[in-house]
């Protein structure tokens, strides 16, 4: 019998973040946040609309914006900084880890437009290297929600976790799957769907083409195991080896560069612990180009046929 | 309150505490310590009003400061562990493996009150500007104070937080640039010229006031002419100009004292001309 999932409307990761910045703002007097000079791209507009006192428009200067959300959290404040993922960590690295990480402060840095699927802006702006940046740093929680739902949760929790955070999401408008009242907990991977013979890592927007790859490999008499890891650091560890154990073969699907990634990660795991037969579907070692999300999906081969075609291959390889 | 007579008794066991870390150790910057001696010694017993124990970092209703030049943490060190924050013994193991004095002034060891690692420079000014935000956030009319170098005016961050302290009107914070004319590789003026920092700071809509960073008494008026000046909608910087290596007559006028400790011979030469005043550690 064929499987098929389903999603109930297609939402940007970024209006999720703006959602969840907004109910942050209503519950929590501490939240603050900044932005330099993006706020209708990161949907902070609402937020800046209720709470004009808690809003800080730091114009195009992201160094200072990140400094200034270090020196808030003295006083109690829980800053959330917003730019694009690119402004967010490789323009402002260390100033991420000197006042935020090194100095353990309470900063949520929230990332839009991350990846190859901000599209026609090309590769300047496309970062892939980001989670690396980030999961690099020692002190630093990275997530990688979803979809909608999932980040509007997600940008909710970090709110209660103190110390800094790195929040990544993007720009286009995907399937909203995953439930609008789930709890988000950090660090804790959601098992999408069970399976016995090879075992589908995937964050961000890839997850679900991990699960539309399930379908298809389903046809094909494969049963693949889908978890979703929306947080790359610290990793669930305890997820991956009980799906790896089971399935015996590992594929990881995420838009960002194979160097430093969620798979980078899993290998490392993996290689110190129970060694498996792994395909990556992530961008090997090149920029980004213009183009729309769904062409560069399919020219940089993060698409649902790759994923499908790497869970053949390391089944061969098992 | 101290007289201007037990500040400057103050500063000069400050000055042999600075000398004797870095021999200690034979590494760290005694020169931009020495330089800013006076006015870390007139912030911490005279001017600021905080608890240095219980040290709470989010330091709501008190005055807090910011080291952004980070590297003349010998200095900062000696004025925290003397004024109560730390035990006067710690200063022993400055730069020491397992100590909380690193190299660079931090937060990650718990040393109570630094309150944000500075090392990297240009970065303290964005976030003594984002604690005097919250300051406001918190109806809290304390003041904060932040330090930083000349030479590190060279770093494009601190014009960033320049342009947005004086657009959004952040005046209840007083920035003191240690204007000592010496950077690692020679002067501020052979290395990358600062220019009329008067009229730069006064172009980003700064109110800019100068002292002699070496005379206790223009160190104390200047502070309190500062004070006297926030809260009337600008930024305020003052720009303190100071002798590198002051107290020490072979480590003045040069940039050489910068980042070398003295040897053993140096160092009985240099404690000679600072006789000891409130006891070594």
């Amino acid at each position: 019998m064929a499987i098929q999932f389903t999603f109930t409307d297609q939402n940007d990761t970024r209006s999720g973040f703006g959602a969840g910045l907004l109910e942050l703002g209503k519950s929590n007097p501490n939240v603050v946040a900044l932005c330099a000079d993006l706020t209708g791209s990161l949907k902070m507009d609402a937020f800046e609309a209720a709470f004009p006192e808690r809003f800080f428009q730091t114009g195009i200067a992201e160094a200072n914006m990140i400094g200034l959300a270090a020196g808030m959290t003295i006083g109690g404040k829980i800053p959330f900084t917003g730019t694009f993922a690119n402004f967010s960590t490789g323009r402002v690295y260390d100033q991420i880890r000197q006042s935020v990480a090194y100095s353990d402060k309470n900063v949520k840095i929230c990332a839009s437009h991350a990846g190859l699927t901000l599209g026609e802006d090309g590769a300047t702006h496309q970062i892939l290297e980001d989670i690396g940046l980030m999961k690099m740093l020692p002190n630093m929680v990275v997530i990688n929600p979803c979809d909608y739902n999932q980040t509007k949760a997600a940008t909710i929790a970090i709110a209660k976790h103190h110390g800094p955070v790195y929040l990544r999401f993007g720009r286009p408008k995907v399937p909203n799957f995953t439930p609008a009242d789930q709890a988000f907990e950090i660090g804790k991977a959601v098992k999408l769907k069970d399976g016995k013979d090879v075992s589908i890592f995937a964050t961000g927007h890839l997850v679900w083409k991990a699960l539309k790859a399930a379908e298809q490999l389903h046809e094909m008499g494969i049963d693949a195991e889908i978890i979703n890891i929306h947080t790359i650091k610290p990793l669930d560890e305890a997820a991956v080896l009980a799906s790896v154990a089971k399935t015996g073969c590992v594929v990881t699907a995420e838009e960002h560069q194979r160097n430093g990634g969620l798979g980078d990660s899993i290998a490392q795991l993996l290689a110190r612990t129970t060694p498996r037969p792994m395909e990556f579907v992530a961008v090997n070692d090149s920029f980004g180009e213009s183009g729309t999300p769904e062409e560069l999906l399919v020219k940089y081969k993060l698409d649902t046929p790759d994923i499908v075609q790497a869970a053949k291959a390391v089944l061969a390889r098992r | 309150m101290a007289s201007i007579h037990d500040l400057q008794r103050i500063a000069t066991q400050v000055r042999r505490d600075i000398l004797r870390q870095v021999h200690a150790v034979n590494s760290g910057h005694p020169g931009g310590s020495l330089g800013c001696t006076e006015f870390l010694t007139a912030l911490y017993f005279h001017q600021m009003r905080f608890s240095a124990a219980p040290f709470e970092m989010d330091g709501v209703n008190q005055d807090v400061f910011f080291l952004s030049n980070g590297h003349i943490s010998p200095v900062f060190y000696s004025v925290l562990a003397r004024s109560g924050h730390f035990p006067i013994a710690e200063l022993a193991t400055f730069r020491k493996i397992n100590t909380r004095l690193q190299g660079h002034p931090t937060t990650h060891e718990g040393l109570p009150g630094v309150r944000i690692a500075s090392g990297s420079l240009g970065q303290g000014l964005s976030v003594a500007l984002g604690a005097a935000l919250s300051k406001k956030l918190n109806n809290d009319t304390h003041l904060v104070y932040s330090l930083h170098g000349d030479g590190e005016l060279q770093e494009g961050q601190i014009w960033e937080a320049a342009m947005y302290a004086a657009a959004n009107k952040v005046d209840n914070i007083i920035s003191t640039v240690d204007v000592n004319g010496q950077q690692i590789d020679g002067s501020t003026e052979k290395v990358l010229s600062l220019g009329n920092l008067r009229a730069k700071f006064e172009a980003f809509g700064w109110m800019v006031f100068e002292m002699n960073g070496n005379a206790m008494e223009e160190v104390i008026a200047g502070l309190e002419n500062a004070a006297a000046h926030t809260g009337k909608g600008k930024p305020i910087v003052i720009l303190m100009k100071t002798e590198m290596g002051m107290g020490v007559d072979f480590m003045m006028g040069t940039h050489k004292w910068h980042g070398v400790a003295p040897n053993d011979e140096q160092l009985s030469k240099a404690l000679a001309q600072l006789p000891e005043t409130i006891g070594d550690y």
